[in-house]
């Protein structure tokens, strides 16, 4: 009973806050509410017994993207009423091309009488004796192993990718020059000099 | 109780969620990439119901590919955004016509 109570309340919470999310008309307000409806599919996550990547939801897309999202729109000075113009004559033909969306794949789903599924050889069948983290790592750490690798130069190339993108040489700044500075000897930088009394410095 | 249909139409409802703001938030490219984000994450919503319901661990591990791909593709997607700005002053994405294609 608990557990039907606490899917219809997820299922719920997340539909209504991925609708406010592309509906607010203040960017902050959807990156918030982007927000919530990523703790709520963690919610279902958990619910259905997939624990790790509910925490990954947590941790990758409300500790990581969406702060990287509320962080773009907070940066960027950007008057979002005139991006908001012709909101209302484009929602006729959105709404026509969701709903139309939407009666395919619930009737796709309807339609979706296969019986019972009878795998004939399970890649990676649970085992009740480990925990949901330990039998992903068994699975990502041995069968997976490329596939996690190239995850991580996927990952690589962005932060690069991201870094060679936005980075910028500044004019009209001073910056160090380390090497330079490193060349610099002190007897091309001072000279001694023996200096007579009651005649001005030299320089 | 709760089936499977039950997490697919959830997954369905957003997944069409996110398609309806790519087409009503056509100007403003961050509601843009945050209906992406809802995509994947109803995409994600999917393959672990299925990988609950089949009893086959594979579908969490793939929901966490489809995760780091969400991520790389937030990171380059606003990091274009930003030179974009920059360049224009504006991100308004319908009227980049720049390159006549």
């Amino acid at each position: 009973m608990i557990h039907v109570i606490a899917f219809y309340l997820f299922a719920t919470l997340v539909v209504c806050s991925g609708a406010l999310t592309i509906l607010s008309r203040n960017p902050v307000h959807s990156v918030l509410w982007l927000i919530l409806a990523f703790f709520n599919a963690a919610g279902l996550m958990i619910l259905l017994g997939a624990e790790f990547i509910a925490m990954l939801l947590v941790i990758v897309y409300v500790g990581a993207v969406a702060v990287l999202f509320l962080f773009v729109v907070m940066m960027l000075d950007i008057d979002f009423a005139e991006l908001r113009a012709g909101f209302v004559s484009y929602l006729p033909f959105g709404l026509l091309i969701a709903l139309v969306l939407l009666a395919e794949i619930v009737l796709g789903i309807g339609l979706w009488s296969a019986g019972p599924i009878e795998l004939a050889q399970r890649a990676g069948p649970v085992n009740p004796e480990l925990s949901n983290i330990q039998a992903i790592g068994g699975l990502l750490y041995t069968r997976y192993i490329f596939l996690f690798e190239a995850a991580g130069i996927v990952l690589l190339v962005a932060m690069i990718g991201a870094i060679v993108l936005t980075h910028r040489a500044r004019g009209g700044v001073r910056p160090q020059n380390i090497a330079r500075q490193n060349q610099r000897r002190p007897q091309d930088a001072t000279r001694n000099i023996n200096q007579p009394v009651g005649q001005g410095v030299e320089l | 109780m709760i089936g499977l249909q039950h997490y697919m139409v959830v997954s369905a409802i957003l997944f069409v969620m996110g398609v309806l703001g790519i087409f009503i938030n056509r100007k403003n490219v961050i509601i843009i990439l945050m209906a992406i984000e809802l995509i994947l994450l109803s995409v994600n919503i999917n393959l672990v119901a299925f990988s609950a319901f089949l009893g086959d661990l594979v579908g969490q591990v793939f929901s966490m590919f489809v995760l780091t791909v969400a991520a790389g593709e937030a990171a380059i997607g606003l990091a274009i955004l930003v030179i974009y700005f920059r360049g224009r002053g504006t991100i308004a994405v319908d009227d980049i016509n720049q390159m006549k294609g």
